[in-house]
């Protein structure tokens, strides 16, 4: 049974501008020991979908007028605050896109270390601690006995994300939701994360929900992508064939813009347009603007999925690419 | 921070308190009229005394000379006005009641305000944000001298709860303290409420949610440190502002504080006097901003190292 999974989750910002339609209604799913990549221009609604189930978003603005969110089979979006907080920085933790904002400046490593330890494990403060010092010690930081002591402003951006990785992880969570974890670092570092991230699944189980530009990323460490678009999933499956076998234009767009190494190319294509104003996206295909192979009733009706393989989905009317 | 940086915001300290007795004596001399001008006439002879006994009679940059000395050894001279009175004694009777009215009216308003500014911001856009920020805008734009009477009118005459003027009960102190800090606590409130509404959407304090803290835990520990900075920088003004402002107050409650003596030297040219009292709020004054400013680096650490 999967560990997570969401069901035609829609999050609509009711902002004085109008209605700014984030996520309009994906589905996707993800079991324990696996790694699900999350593909998709900025802006096309990866970091509200997670942020939204778990309530991290100001609401008002924020809206879900549909949808379910299966934790363990419960749905998360209609249970109560005090129950979904034992789930939160517990069994579900997530790594923040913004490592320089998302430590508190006011205390000190080790203090915003310990907490979730002792708020859901029970420990007490020294045993805490010391766990504290092991995770940070995990994610290569030195002298951790130091390090718990100073302030974030005395790190670097790619330590906070590292502080911010071993946060995470100290309660053995059973989903990480990694929101470009990695953008921070530099390549051996991140390389260095990367395996780590693998070496605790292994060990745990955990299942990890990962957010990224980087396909090379994605190549090495998914079993599973989803690739969305302007509130949408577009296409979903398994690693290997989705991206050999990409059905969607959408895709196959992404994938040639992405700089290979095995090819020396003269210039990179970029996809043209932009992604459509997320207040005017009706019922059509929000990619029909951009879209070379685009027929008429992609402009009124979003497609129903469409298998390429039995475990690789599409959302696309035009099936011979 | 550490002790060198007191050290040198002390030693700043000296040059600028120099200059201001210096600016102080000089404008106070060329004011027109004098401690002796009023309107009976004084013989010639008994002028030329009085003048004598005050060392008028020599050239006023030796008298500068002279005060400078006096001041080097915590002497402020005597009176003008107040036969037989030095300002020391003068100040040692009057500062404690100013400073106690004004350290009551200080605790009113951090009391009042960040509980009102607090629960303004712990539920937005609700009664307990409207009825707390509209009394607010009351308490900014009310001047004392109308706060001030409106009280006693209410507690003291038709309620009658109160004593409506003196200073030897502790039922003395409610009313007037509460005057004076009443503009400041309206003043931390909205202060509070803005420092919380901005800490209330930063990252950090998501992170501190989704870690599973709760909204009181959140408060508590994650935002109470920043939220609360803009009141700290904002209690050195206040400070300097309820010590020099406790004067309406002072009048209004008719207490023997310093307020009183502040301005009737002015007005007499109580030469001494105005020196004396001028350099106790100038010393006050810099003391409370100095002490804040510590109190803001103990709060924020990013600034401790700059
Ligand atoms: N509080 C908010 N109010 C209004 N609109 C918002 C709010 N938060 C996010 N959005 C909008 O929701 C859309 C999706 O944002 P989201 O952060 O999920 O994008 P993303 O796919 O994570 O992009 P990136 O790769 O840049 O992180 C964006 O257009 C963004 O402007
Ligand atoms: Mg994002």
């Amino acid at each position: 049974m999967a560990i997570l999974e969401i069901k035609n989750l829609v999050a609509h910002f009711h902002t004085r501008k109008g209605i700014v339609k984030a996520v309009n209604g994906i589905s996707y799913s993800i079991e324990s020991g696996q790694t699900l990549g999350i593909v998709g221009e900025s802006g096309s609604g990866k970091s509200v979908s997670q942020l939204s189930y778990l309530r991290l978003l100001p609401s008002p603005p924020l809206r879900i007028p549909n949808g379910e969110v299966f934790f363990r089979g419960n749905n998360l979006l209609t249970m109560s605050e005090d129950q979904l907080r034992t789930i939160r920085g517990h069994k579900i933790s997530i790594i923040f896109q913004e490592p320089m904002t998302s430590l508190n400046p006011y205390l000190t490593i080790g203090s915003q270390l310990v907490e979730p330890l002792i708020i859901h494990l029970g420990l007490d403060k020294k045993t805490a601690w010391k766990e504290a010092c092991e995770a940070l010690d995990r994610v290569g930081i030195p002298e951790v006995e130091k390090a718990m002591k100073v302030y974030p402003h005395e790190f670097s951006g790619g330590m906070r994300q590292r502080v911010m990785i071993a946060m995470a992880l100290t309660t053995k969570p059973e989903v990480l939701i990694a929101d470009e974890p990695t953008t921070a670092l530099d390549v051996t570092v991140q390389a260095q994360i990367l395996e780590l991230l693998k070496k605790i699944q292994k060990e745990t189980g955990m299942a990890i929900l990962l957010i990224t530009h980087d396909l090379g990323v994605i190549a090495s460490m998914a079993d599973k992508v989803v690739v969305m678009y302007a509130g949408r999933v577009f296409e979903e499956g398994p690693v290997e064939t989705l991206f050999e076998r990409s059905a969607h234009p959408y895709t196959k767009a992404l994938l040639k813009s992405t700089p290979r190494l095995d090819l020396t190319q003269e210039k990179i294509p970029v996809i043209g347009g932009s992604i459509p104003d997320l207040t005017q996206i009706g019922e059509g295909c929000p990619f029909y603007d951009r879209c070379s192979y685009r027929k008429d009733i992609c402009k009124s009706t979003f497609p129903q999925n469409r298998n390429v393989t039995q475990s690789h989905q599409t959302f696309c009317h035009v099936e011979e690419l | 921070m550490g002790l060198s940086y007191i050290l040198r915001r002390l030693l700043v300290m000296i040059p600028v308190f120099f200059l201001v007795v210096t600016a102080v004596f000089f404008m106070i001399r060329f004011a027109p009229g004098g401690p002796f001008s009023s309107e009976k006439k004084v013989p010639p002879q008994v002028l030329k005394n009085l003048e004598a006994k005050y060392h008028m009679d020599e050239p006023l940059v030796q008298q500068y000379f002279r005060y400078l000395g006096d001041l080097s050894r915590f002497d402020l001279g005597p009176s003008f006005k107040h036969s037989n009175r030095t300002v020391n004694e003068i100040i040692a009777e009057a500062l404690p009641v100013s400073m106690e009215l004004g350290l009551i009216a200080l605790c009113w308003a951090l009391l009042i305000g960040i509980t009102a500014g607090g629960l303004a911001a712990l539920k937005p856009n609700t009664l307990y944000d409207y009825i707390p920020m509209s009394l607010s805008i009351m308490g900014i734009c009310l001047p004392t001298f109308v706060i001030g009477p409106l009280l006693v009118l209410v507690f003291g005459l038709w309620l009658g709860w109160l004593p409506v003027a003196g200073w030897n009960s502790w039922q003395d102190r409610l009313l007037p303290s509460l005057t004076l800090g009443f503009a400041y606590a309206a003043y931390i409130s909205r202060l509070t409420r803005g420092g919380f509404m901005e800490i209330r959407h930063q990252d950090f304090i998501r992170t501190a949610r989704a870690k599973g803290l709760t909204e009181t835990q959140i408060l508590t520990k994650h935002a109470l440190r920043g939220g609360i900075l803009p009141v700290v920088s904002y209690l050195g003004p206040a400070l300097a502002g309820i010590i020099t402002g406790a004067l309406v107050t002072e009048t209004i409650f008719n207490i023997p504080g310093l307020g009183r003596f502040f301005i009737e030297s002015a007005l007499n040219r109580d030469y001494t006097m105005v020196m004396g009292t001028s350099l106790l709020y100038f010393s006050l004054i810099f003391l409370c901003n100095f002490l804040v400013d510590i109190i803001y680096v103990v709060l924020d650490p990013r600034v401790r190292y700059e």
